[in-house]
């Protein structure tokens, strides 16, 4: 891939990013917030 | 989400996909494609932290339902994740330099390698079984792509949010806490999958992780840009009168190293450090011992999880609040509100309160997290942003000895106390107390932290010389 030379980042390229990194995240998260509520059972 | 104005540059002489040169953002480029790009390389070596998922199944390699005689025992596993933290910080320091001087993408793409290496060759170690294979892969060749992949994209971030640096090295290393929140659930299913009768399926699963944070390392690799010299965000107007404690000036990675400064804040992380990681390994066990009948073992499973998304959350928060409140008085609130909580959980103990004895800790160990998040954007603030990643990378030696020193003072400690009588209840009062010492002695460091003197700062000259004027 060459460097950008020009090109505007666009929505999409950004809700994609960001999506590649925070859904697993998210994911992660929600899994360890079910174990973490069985402190409170 | 704010767009960037950037200078019209003409073509690019690059030859090769990987130089700094070709890292170089265009017109047009938007900063906010370098927080995922950071996080794609952060949350896959965040896995680190869940590399205990492995121990077990890997003490039954042969034996598969139950360890057999010749299977590798807890205490030889144990090693492969010290070596690894402990090839981070080296790396780290070593490579800090050549991190810096090449640019994120070239850093990035041999932390790919090293880390997606490191499993591939493990995961040899675990079908010969060869335990020395496997410290020679996750440990020495995954440790180093750890090292390289925390501090490459950290100061990418803070060049390219020079308004906001503390929030942005926060998203990423709250990544690196996040890791292991996939790492862990995923491991545990490619097991699952691979595992038969007559194998337990981790080499299998070694290799389709290796592949796997290869390729989303690459994606990190491909995304990331740096600003082009002299750039600054749309609106953004350095300040004219420069603050006390945020120099614009740029100071050599090894004259860093001349400076109190750097001992200081050296320091200030390690005890940071030490205070929270020994609680942190010990948590499970501390709260069933402190609450006996009252914390079972599901329940102080469900502890340690609460700590670990405390421990993430902590990096972005307390980051982020540190480009309000400033850095020095960021590590102050750390250091005497972990003192008020360390004092307060033998109360917590003798009076039987949980939900308080969880309260201190979540918040004490969202500081820990916030220590590690906020450190780079100090050493940005004292030594600028052209050499912060390198030395960042020789700061992260506070780590490998904060990892030492932390579970050896909460073990040693406990385990005086049970066999001096000590009920176990109270077995770790006096830890809570050493622990609220240590803090007081990283308040007065943090103390001493002052402006760089004039005479360490790179010289115009030298900087053109090195050509790392920014």
């Amino acid at each position: 891939m060459a460097a950008q030379t020009g090109n505007n980042t666009t929505t999409l390229q950004l809700v994609l990013a960001w999506g590649l990194v925070s859904i697993p995240l998210a994911w992660g998260v929600i899994q360890t917030l079910f174990n973490a509520l069985k402190l409170f059972q | 989400m704010s767009s960037t104005a950037l200078p019209q540059r003409g073509g690019s002489p690059a030859t090769n996909f990987l130089h700094r040169e070709r890292t170089i953002a265009g017109f047009g480029f938007s900063r906010w494609m370098v927080p995922p790009a950071a996080l794609c390389v952060h949350l896959c070596i965040g896995q680190a932290y869940a590399f205990s998922v492995f121990n077990l199944p890997m003490t039954r390699l042969i034996g598969i339902s139950q360890s057999a005689p010749d299977d590798w025992k807890l205490t030889d596993l144990g090693w492969i994740f010290s070596i690894a933290i402990f090839f981070l910080g080296v790396s780290a320091a070593v490579l800090g330099r050549w991190v810096e001087e090449g640019g994120p993408r070239r850093a990035m793409f041999t932390a790919a390698l090293c880390w997606a290496g490191g499993f591939l060759l493990s995961a040899l170690g675990v079908y010969v079984h060869n335990i020395w294979l496997v410290y020679l892969g996750y440990g020495v060749l995954g440790g180093c792509g750890l090292g390289i992949g925390y501090i490459s994209p950290v100061s990418t971030l803070i060049k390219w949010f020079p308004d906001r640096p503390g929030m942005a090295t926060g998203m990423a290393i709250m990544g690196f806490g996040g890791g292991a929140f996939i790492a862990s659930p995923l491991s545990v299913w490619l097991m699952r999958q691979f595992s038969t009768e007559t194998h337990v399926g981790v080499a299998e699963t070694f290799i389709v992780l290796g592949i796997v944070y290869f390729c989303f390392m690459m994606v990190g690799a491909a995304l990331v840009r740096l600003p082009p010299p002299g750039w600054a965000p749309e609106g953004y107007v350095a300040p004219v009168q420069p603050k006390k404690l945020i120099t614009t000036r740029n100071v050599f990675v090894y004259q860093a190293l001349k400076t109190p400064q750097f001992w200081l804040i050296w320091w200030v992380l390690c005890l940071n450090v030490t205070a929270g990681i020994g609680v942190l390994g010990q948590a499970s066990a501390m709260s069933q011992e402190m609450f006996p009948g009252k914390v079972s073992v599901t329940a102080a499973a469900g502890f340690v999880g609460l700590m670990s998304l405390f421990n993430m959350g902590g990096r972005f928060f307390w980051a982020s609040v540190s480009d309000y409140l400033g850095r020095k008085n960021t590590y102050f609130v750390f250091f005497v509100l972990g003192f008020i909580l360390y004092a307060a959980v033998p109360y917590t103990g003798s009076v039987g309160n949980v939900g308080l004895f969880v309260l201190c800790f979540c918040i004490i160990i969202s500081m820990y997290g916030g220590g590690f998040a906020t450190v780079p954007a100090y050493l940005r603030d004292m030594f600028g942003t052209r050499y912060v990643g390198a030395i960042h990378g020789m700061l992260l030696t506070a780590w490998s000895m904060a990892g030492i020193f932390g579970p050896v003072l909460v073990n040693y400690i406990r385990q005086y106390n049970v066999d001096h009588g000590v009920a176990r209840a109270a077995a770790y009062n006096v830890t809570m107390y050493v622990m609220a010492v240590l803090l007081i002695v990283g308040f007065l460091c943090n103390l001493l932290i002052q402006a760089v003197d004039e005479r360490h700062h790179m010289q115009q000259d030298e900087a053109d010389a090195l050509g790392t004027a920014d």
